[in-house]
């Protein structure tokens, strides 16, 4: 009889064949329910509770023990053999029942399985922890209202050097820098009959890359012919110091700028930010940064190309701002 | 007939015997369960070309000016504190603080700062030399492209290491350097608003900055490095050291002797004519 290539299904059968292992044991699961017993006896009455699962607990160790050093001590390990069902087929060696066909085999399943799981478990531990990592510099964003002091300080048409901190709680790291000058009265665009307080609050930070500019020109009582002013606000102790601004300066790459903010040398690629204001019973309440691409005309009667607030160094206009079309939450 | 007789070992060679043995007892026991010892061997002894030179060993330059930044940052990081905080009783931040502290007071803390300040220029230094070998040599050709990647990857995420690590001793140079680097990533087009703000942990930087390029300078970015260099040892070690261009052993040139070849064929010297460039694995004919 010519020998025949063993089936898959009688190879996989031989496996089994080499050992045969107790069955596993259920002392240990009696000993689990007998701590969880205990436990929950701790809770609801440890006298009377907790002494029924110790005593489960101990009983059930106890078997445990003894059935895992059975053969150290040399017992018999009662197995029973295994045995299987021969055929005619089987003993003339041809393989006998064909394996039923399933869809899915138990490997592709098991693959499946393991790859499935393996994701849902990484996912639900990744994405809280990516949302942690990346969306809280983007929500919860605060605005700061910087009170300035009674409008009535500022003397027209002077510029004043600010400075003040932004977030008590973040501290001296917080602190920015402005020039202020008061425009005087003009009217008010919503209703022309009206007369509005008109201020011009620049931001020292350049708009190449975010130096602080220095006003060109002399500061100080003794070259400008104003005094300092002193006001104590919600907003801490403040200190303006009379400017003469020719334009402003960067001492990082060379921008320069007139004294209403517009590029006029280097690097920059728009007009100085501004900060919006309100008047609130008479005091100069600094609000939120705006960006600028240019301004036309001076103080009160300037206009002003006003734009969301950008970083330094993208521009808000012409063909480049394509290259910025969603700017993050701001506050 | 004389009768040889092996002499009776003397008290000391039976000293010297118990010696070795305890020396290589705990050898053999790591490597009958890991390998490990055997893995260590064939990396020290592997084969390279017999003609390579100093050239070659910048490679393993820029890697312990690696492992000297990993060692004195760990200790740094002992005594350093990442706040941005005001000390209430000298009114200094308490980040710049502690670098003052480190610097000034510590035992030895100059020296280590030093080291980790000073060695940080090495590293990206002799990252680039050694690049520069690689291109001058042609080591970068097939088979060897993936590791060229991954050794701009290293280069790159070095570079990441001294913009975050610069912000660390939180003094007016930090700051404004990092303001600078945060705002010409926040120009870059389309995500890099996104990506400045991201880096800044808001709008503007804060202590939150600062807290966050410490977590990236000595977790997020040692950790990709360390990676990076193990994948890229992996590749040297499967791949074998490139002979220098001018060595007869190169790719093209004949091979001066035959028996026991040096290299393993199709890495730098040619294939063999019928056999294919990786070895087909053992049993993989059909």
């Amino acid at each position: 009889m010519e020998p025949e290539q063993p089936s898959p299904h009688t190879e996989q059968e031989s496996l089994h064949e080499e050992t045969h292992l107790p069955s596993p044991t259920l002392y240990p699961i009696g000993f689990a329910i007998g701590i969880v017993v205990v436990l929950v006896g701790l809770i609801i009455n440890p006298l009377l509770i907790s002494s029924i699962g110790a005593a489960i607990a101990i009983v059930f160790a106890i078997l445990w023990a003894r059935e895992a050093t059975a053969e150290l001590r040399g017992e018999q390990v009662a197995v029973e053999p295994e045995r299987r069902a021969t055929t005619e087929a089987d003993q003339q060696g041809v393989a006998p029942v064909p394996l039923t066909e399933t869809p899915v085999s138990r490997s592709v399943f098991l693959e499946g399985a393991t790859l499935g799981l393996g994701a849902a478990i990484g996912g639900l531990i990744t994405l809280p922890v990516a949302g942690f990592a990346l969306l809280p510099p983007f929500l919860g964003q605060l605005q700061h209202k910087i009170d300035l002091g009674p409008i009535s300080n500022f003397p027209l048409n002077v510029w004043y050097i600010a400075t003040f901190i932004v977030d008590p709680a973040e501290g001296e790291v917080s602190r920015r820098t402005a020039f202020v000058r008061n425009n005087g009265n003009v009217p008010n665009p919503d209703n022309p009959s009206e007369q509005v307080p008109s201020f011009t609050i620049i931001s020292n930070h350049c708009v190449h890359l975010g130096c602080p500019v220095q006003a060109n020109g002399p500061s100080g009582p003794k070259f400008t012919g104003h005094p300092k002013i002193r006001e104590h606000t919600a907003s801490g102790q403040l200190v303006f110091d009379p400017v003469l601004p020719a334009g402003y300066g960067c001492p990082c790459h060379g921008g320069q700028y007139d004294p209403e903010g517009n590029r006029i040398a280097g690097p920059p690629v728009r007009a100085l930010d501004r900060y919006g204001f309100e008047i609130d019973h008479g005091r100069l309440i600094l609000l939120s940064l705006y960006s600028v691409s240019h301004v036309v005309g001076t103080g009160g009667q300037a206009k002003i190309y006003k734009y969301g607030e950008a970083g330094p160094g993208e521009h808000l206009d012409g063909p480049e701002q394509f290259f910025y079309p969603i700017q993050p939450p701001h506050h | 007939m004389a009768t040889t007789y092996r002499r009776k070992p003397t008290k000391a060679e039976l000293r010297r015997q118990k010696m070795e043995e305890l020396v290589v007892y705990p050898i053999d026991w790591l490597e009958e369960r890991s390998g490990l010892i055997g893995g260590i061997k064939y990396f020290l002894f592997r084969n390279v070309p017999s003609d390579i030179n100093w050239m070659q060993t910048l490679g393993s330059a820029a890697l312990t000016a690696f492992l000297v930044q990993a060692i004195t940052g760990v200790i740094l990081a002992m005594y350093y504190v990442p706040s941005a905080a005001t000390d209430p009783h000298t009114g200094q931040p308490v980040a710049w603080e502690s670098v003052v502290n480190i610097t000034d007071h510590l035992y030895m803390g100059w020296l280590v700062r030093g080291m980790h300040r000073w060695g940080a220029s090495v590293f990206i230094i002799l990252m680039f030399l050694h690049m520069g070998r690689v291109f001058l040599f042609g080591a970068y050709k097939y088979p060897r492209e993936l590791n060229w990647i991954v050794g701009v990857l290293i280069l790159v995420s070095g570079m990441m290491e001294g913009f975050t690590g610069y912000l660390l001793p939180w003094d007016q140079t930090a700051y404004w350097a990092t303001v600078v680097g945060i705002n010409l990533n926040g120009t870059a087009p389309f995500l890099g608003p996104w990506l400045a703000q991201f880096l800044r942990g808001g709008q503007e930087i804060s202590g939150e900055t600062l807290t966050r390029f410490y977590s990236l300078h000595m977790l997020l970015i040692p950790g990709a490095i360390i990676a990076l260099i193990t994948l890229h040892l992996y590749l040297v070690i499967r791949l074998g050291v490139t002979s220098p261009p001018w060595s007869k052993d190169a790719a093209g040139g004949e091979p001066e002797v035959e028996e026991e070849p040096r290299l393993r064929p199709g890495l730098t010297r040619p294939v063999p004519h019928g056999a294919s460039a990786m070895q087909a694995e053992p049993g993989g004919s059909e």
